[in-house]
């Protein structure tokens, strides 16, 4: 299929740091028990990560995990890998209370790079100080007045999840906490 | 006069001038000067007119307390009205123009108040409103109406940028004076992660204005290397600038950052909001200085004598030539000698205390000032200028001993703690006899979410006064706040500094003791919201006895200086009248800000574009660029027609529908909740939630379904298709998605927690279009793929498939009435799948509807829509719904409260439709009245319109209507009144006005 | 503003992630049951000055509801425990018993 657009296209920003949309992102919801054998297998067949602890993102080497709640994980993929690695944890998790959705198209995701920690704690009552917020961390909580799922990478950028409808309000909420005159230089 | 002296000024740099405007006059600072120290240096003594009595009035303090020294800031899109000079840094271009005056400062009409003062009493407000009808609207309105107010609104919108900023921090010390930065080295010293703040732009605090000495170096030095110290800590962060403006519950601190106030044309926000958790907050917030009560205390040239010595000491700015001290401590005898260092002259001393003051009034008199005890100020001569004071014996009634030429009066009333944030979140108070003021009590702090105290005084703040105490105090509070922070502190001894023994002050809250009511009703307490003693007096003898009442009947303390200077004196003037002891009486209720913070930090990023979430589907963009008029639905924002050609909305309206039901429409139908659930019980769970049996569908077929709250109330309402055996996809209304996804995980977080059931909110993956009316399967089997067929695709029945080259989801359900699909696509298709249809559409003229044309043919088929047909009082019943309703299950949501005999009663409003007699359209919201009228003397209601439209498709108006026993009175014709006055008649009818057999949707 | 820690995730956040649900441990009563019982499930409350029960949301968070006990007189909060239980767990019982003794909440002591 051609003409597949993200929210919003691949939009930048750049003030004292920089803020992008990075497009579609292969993403797939699962619930199930995630301590069980069957979850491990599913995850690490779709991204070939181990389940992650609680508030973690591991990687792998197809895609990443997040830990979203007790009982959910949010995969992620490329966009184009999404249906074989659907069809991959379907398999592993046969005969298991559980539930694979894509939710590719429902979200939109932002990298903010450069003094990404003033950035975030501009708009997330999260404490984003390198002690407190370390790589491999995954925090939901809300982004201003909207939900958001965030984590943190080796490079120190940050990437975050939304809702595709408030792709545009999140970016413009980035795009004025990154503009230049407001480093804070207090985290980054 | 007032002037820049030839030398001193320890915050100015003198190589640098700076230009300002102060009503229209161009003058000259230096940089460094605040607004106010820059005036006084161009002999602007006199800076507005009182609030009520439109007296001239001065400044009177050098900080965040100055109750007078208001002014209208900046031009255009950056004006701000009520600017406080002490705390506005001058900087190059600022223009500024004083408040509550007409035509001019010098000159104003408004004076004829204070002639008229003893018409306006405490209370005066209240007390107009006894007086008859006639006499508020042509004598007290106009008169209250001109006092009212006292900066202009702005007009234009704030061209500044603001911000929130979230921060983390074990201890967070509010204040950078002298015990501050020793509390932050304190709390430093264990490691703990340590914030800062000043509200000034500078360190230290008053310490270095009064000199002297500490650990054996100047104190300016001392401070200095104690702020490089800090500087140099990696765990501790320094901001100036930044006041704490409020202490709230569980460690919450605002801290006020005025990122630009000072440099206005940069680049960046001005403001800075830094919304701050901390385990531990130091208040070393200093103390404030009080006013003596004695008449003319309000006269300019009338200051706190620590201001008059900041601005000598800070700014080198005399604030007269000849200064007379009036005093009750012994602090102030440093500004006498302040001044008479400076080469300024002192004629007196005027010391109310019978016994006079300790070793610094031996230093006075050394230096030759002359020394009065147990005198004190009887009255101040001149208007707008002070010109001379009349001296008495402080113990009298105010004969006049001897008068004495001055221009400027040096006053202090002794020191109150800035208590504030210590009170914001609940620390209670103690009387401290000696120094006559309130001060934290350590026992009653206020706690946190463990239960435990979580602000700690520090210094002046905390009561002592002398500066060795004030550092021991420091130390000690930051060790105690790192402890309770869960840090180890290392002990460190407090610096010792060089301190003067001083006498003991004694209060006085009225100069004379004995003072009459004349001379009573001229000694101010509050200078902002002009109360005198005399109204606090009359207020106690009108029987506002408590302190909080007194506030409101004289509005003390209410004004934007929140009675900093007043407080203290006002309920000592009330404690007196009443007899009873000063902390009997208490104090009003601190609340947050400390000092007033712009709206725009408050509002941070929300304004303009991210004022609030605008939720947009992959259509969108297609809407903006075709000249869609939007309507907000929560925080969507869908299409409500889209008019072309200089069309009216009713007109576009009209016309979509026409085409629709004729040929061709398409909806953008994204935002309806798309929620997947799924499990071994999702049936069963569906079963509870939904008044419908759900787990009979078949796989391939949709249901509506309603759902209701335990109360009984309809609360939603949507198609459920179902999946496969133990999946199901529940449509929600458009701002339902994410309440019943949040009420679905309720239940089952909560109640049924062992049923096998999981839910995912899938509404954005999907773009879905309603494609309707007569050409829609034509113009799907032209997009080629899938057979949408009446045989392989029947009404209330989906399938997956292709759609051309879009992956697509079909739905053969209609809330129209006509033949319709709508096909879900994913989001990224969404905006391609779109213009497909439109290029397939095209020879039938398709024609994209809005929400309001949705409406209308909702209405005309006689649907309901939730929040239109429901208001949270309706259940299905009302609306005739009962094929909705299960009989065969034994429970779902909603079912015990609808056998209450309420709601199973035949007497409820139900719903009908109507048609006017005359085709005329209901006005929206309309009632329908009854005979006769209620206990209330009300007409009696019968029922009311849910939903009226003008129905293109009926040519008239329509309506739906919940009327008491309405099926039972099918063709009964109702009186609807409307707003004109003039009444409809309109009958009762079926509500479903078109096709009611479905023969043009079940083709 | 409150901070609250959501016994699922782990976060201590503050109120702004979090919404409040009313009182905790209501036995819901359905058709066929007493009007009396039905009238207490839907709107009888205990709303106490000082030791409460109440249920909250994560719900810009992990999604989960969970029961906190809190003080509504000084917001002190004793402790958050699962939704998924009739009672409060021993340890929050003994906290609160030590923080404020010879409380009473419904049935519980």
């Amino acid at each position: 299929m051609s003409n597949l657009v993200s929210a919003l296209n691949h939009a930048k920003s750049a003030g004292f740091a920089s803020v992008e949309e990075t497009g579609l992102q292969g993403m797939i919801t699962v619930r199930g028990d995630l301590a069980s054998k069957a979850m491990a297998a599913a995850v690490k067949a779709a991204t070939g990560a181990a389940v992650p602890a609680t508030r973690k993102i591991e990687k792998g080497d197809t895609g990443a995990v997040a830990w979203m709640s007790p009982d959910e994980l949010l995969v992620i993929t490329s966009y184009e890998g999404v249906d074989s690695a659907i069809e991959a944890m379907k398999a592993s998790l046969q005969g298991e209370h559980s539930m694979v959705v894509n939710v590719s198209d429902a979200r939109a995701v932002f990298k903010v790079s450069g003094s990404a920690e003033d950035v975030m704690a501009k708009l997330a009552p999260v404490d984003f100080s390198t002690e407190a917020f370390q790589p491999g961390e995954f925090r939901r909580s809300r982004l201003a007045q909207v939900a958001a799922a965030m984590w943190k990478n080796d490079d120190g950028s940050f990437e975050l999840v939304c809702f595709r409808s408030t792709a545009q309000y999140v970016f413009d909420l980035l795009s004025v906490s990154a503009a230049n005159g407001g480093e804070v230089r207090h985290l980054s | 006069m007032s002037t820049r002296l030839a030398s001193g000024g320890r915050l100015l740099n003198k190589g640098k001038a700076v230009e300002f405007t102060f009503n229209g006059k161009r003058l000259q600072g230096y940089e460094g000067d605040t607004l106010a120290s820059a005036l006084l240096a161009n002999d602007q003594m006199m800076v507005g007119r009182s609030f009520k009595y439109h007296r001239p009035r001065g400044i009177v303090a050098s900080g965040a307390e100055e109750p007078n020294a208001l002014f209208n800031m900046g031009e255009g899109s950056k004006f701000e009205p009520n600017q406080r000079a002490t705390t506005t840094e001058l900087f190059h271009g600022l223009t500024c123009a004083s408040q509550n005056h007409w035509p001019s400062l010098e000159f104003d009409v408004g004076v004829v108040n204070n002639y008229a003062a003893r018409f306006l009493p405490a209370g005066f407000y209240y007390k107009t409103f006894m007086a008859p009808r006639a006499a508020w609207k042509h004598v007290f309105e106009p008169i209250v109406r001109q006092s009212a107010g006292l900066g202009k609104a702005p007009k234009d919108r704030d061209a500044d940028r603001y911000e929130h900023f979230y921060a983390f921090f074990d201890v967070v010390v509010v204040g950078g004076g002298i015990a501050g930065l020793i509390a932050a080295k304190a709390a430093g010293a264990s490691g703990a992660k340590v914030l800062l703040m000043e509200q000034t732009a500078h360190w230290g605090g008053r310490t270095p204005v009064d000199g002297g000495e500490i650990d054996g170096v100047a104190v300016e030095d001392f401070i200095a290397s104690l702020v490089n110290e800090l500087k140099a800590m990696g765990n501790v962060t320094m901001r100036n600038r930044m006041m704490g403006a409020g202490v709230y519950d569980h460690g919450y601190v605002l801290g006020y950052e005025r990122v630009a106030d000072h440099t206005p044309n940069a680049v960046g926000p001005r403001h800075r909001m830094w919304r701050i958790r901390a385990s531990q907050i130091v208040t070393a917030t200093g103390a404030i200085e009080r006013p003596l009560s004695f008449a003319g205390n309000d006269v300019p040239g009338v200051m706190l004598a620590a201001a008059v010595r900041d601005y000598v000491m800070d700014y080198g700015v005399s604030i007269g030539d000849r200064t007379v001290v009036v005093t009750n401590n012994d602090d102030a005898y440093r500004t006498a000698i302040a001044l008479k260092n400076s080469g300024l002259e002192v004629p007196v001393i005027l010391d109310a205390r019978a016994s006079g003051g300790g070793a610094l009034a031996d230093e006075a008199r050394a230096l030759g000032i002359r020394v009065e005890n147990g005198k004190g100020i009887a009255k101040v001569k001149g208007g707008k200028r002070v010109t001379g004071v009349a001296i008495c014996a402080q113990a009298g009634e105010g004969s006049t001993l001897e008068e004495i030429k001055c221009d400027a009066v040096a006053m202090s009333g002794g020191w109150s703690p800035v208590v504030h944030l210590w009170s914001h979140c609940g620390g209670k108070l103690i009387w401290d006899d000696a120094q006559a003021h309130f001060r934290p009590d350590a026992s009653c702090a206020p706690t946190n979410q463990n239960g435990e105290g979580f602000v700690v005084p520090a210094g002046t703040a905390n009561g002592p006064l002398g500066l060795n105490a004030v550092l021991a105090d420091a130390v000690k509070a930051g060790e105690s706040a790192a402890k309770a922070a869960g840090f180890t502190p290392k002990s460190v001894a407090a610096p010792q500094g060089v301190a003067s023994d001083e006498a003991a002050m004694e209060p006085v809250w009225l100069m004379p003791q004995g003072a009459g009511p004349k001379l009573r009703m001229k000694a101010w307490l509050d200078y902002q919201n002009d109360v005198k003693v005399s109204d606090v007096r009359l207020a106690a003898q009108e029987g506002y006895e408590s302190v909080e009442h007194t506030k409101r009947y004289t509005t003390l303390g209410m004004a934007t200086d929140q009675g900093k200077l007043s407080n203290i004196n006002g309920l000592a003037t009330l404690a007196g009248q009443l007899n009873a002891p000063i902390p009997a009486v208490g104090t009003t209720t601190f609340r947050p800000p400390y000092h007033p913070v712009s709206f725009g930090a408050i509002a941070g990023e929300a304004r303009a574009e991210t004022f609030q979430p605008v939720r947009d589907t992959p259509i969108s963009g297609w809407h903006s660029e075709n000249n869609a008029f939007f309507e907000p639905v929560g925080h969507w924002r869908r299409p409500y027609c889209f008019p072309r050609n200089g069309e009216s909305h009713a007109e576009a309206v009209k016309r979509e529908i026409n085409q629709t039901r004729n040929s061709l429409g398409m909806l953008d139908a994204s935002t309806l909740g798309k929620l997947v659930v799924s499990g071994p019980d999702a049936g069963k769970f569906l079963d509870m939630l939904y008044t419908n049996m759900m787990s009979t569908l078949k796989v391939g077929k949709c249901r509506y379904g309603l759902m209701c709250s335990e109360n009984g109330f309809l609360i939603d309402d949507g198609v459920v298709a179902r999946i496969d055996e133990e999946t199901f996809l529940c449509h929600t209304t458009t701002g339902g998605a994410e309440r019943i996804h949040g009420w679905m995980e309720e239940w089952l977080q909560t109640e049924w927690w062992d049923w096998k059931v999981y839910v995912a909110n899938v509404t954005e993956q999907y773009a879905q279009v309603a494609v309707v009316g007569p050409n829609a399967r034509k113009v799907l089997e032209k997009l080629g793929g899938m057979d949408v067929s009446k045989e392989a695709l029947a009404f209330m029945e989906w399938k997956d498939g292709k759609l051309g080259d879009f992956d697509a989801r079909a739905y053969r359900i209609s809330f129209s009435g006509e033949l319709s699909y709508e096909i879900a696509v994913p989001a990224s298709q969404g905006r391609a799948f779109w213009d497909a249809l439109l290029e397939a559409g095209a020879e039938f003229d398709v024609m994209p509807y809005g929400t309001e044309a949705l409406h209308v043919m909702r209405a005309e088929k006689g649907f309901i829509m939730i929040g239109d047909e429901t208001d949270g009082t309706v259940i299905p019943q009302d609306l005739n719904m009962q094929w909705a309703i299960s009989k065969k299950k034994e429970d779902y949501l909603g079912k015990r409260a609808q056998e209450r005999s309420f709601m199973a009663s035949a007497d409820r409003w139900k719903l009908v439709g109507l048609e006017t007699l005359d085709g005329a359209v209901i006005p929206d919201g309309a009632y329908i009245p009854a005979a006769g009228e209620n206990a209330n003397g009300q007409r009696n209601v019968q029922g009311r319109i849910t939903s009226t439209y003008y129905s293109p498709t009926m040519d008239r108006g329509i309506a739906m209507a919940l009327v008491h026993r309405g099926p039972d009175r099918m063709g009964e014709v109702l009186d609807i009144p409307t707003l004109d006055g003039t009444v409809l008649k309109a009958k009762i009818v079926d509500q479903v006005f078109y096709d009611k057999d479905g023969e043009k949707q079940n083709v | 503003m409150l901070i609250l820690e959501c016994p699922y995730c782990g976060v201590k956040g503050e109120e702004t992630e979090f919404h409040a649900g009313g009182e905790a441990h209501l036995k819901r009563f359905g058709p066929g049951s007493e009007d009396a019982d039905f009238e207490t499930y839907l709107f009888m409350r205990e709303n106490p000055k000082g030791v409460h029960l109440e249920r909250w949301r994560h719900a810009n968070g992990c999604g989960k509801w969970f029961h906190a006990a809190r003080c509504t007189m000084t917001l002190e909060v004793f402790g958050s425990y699962s939704a998924q239980t009739f009672e409060p767990p021993k340890e929050i019982k003994d906290k609160i018993s030590a923080k404020r003794p010879g409380w009473s909440w419904r049935n519980f002591s």
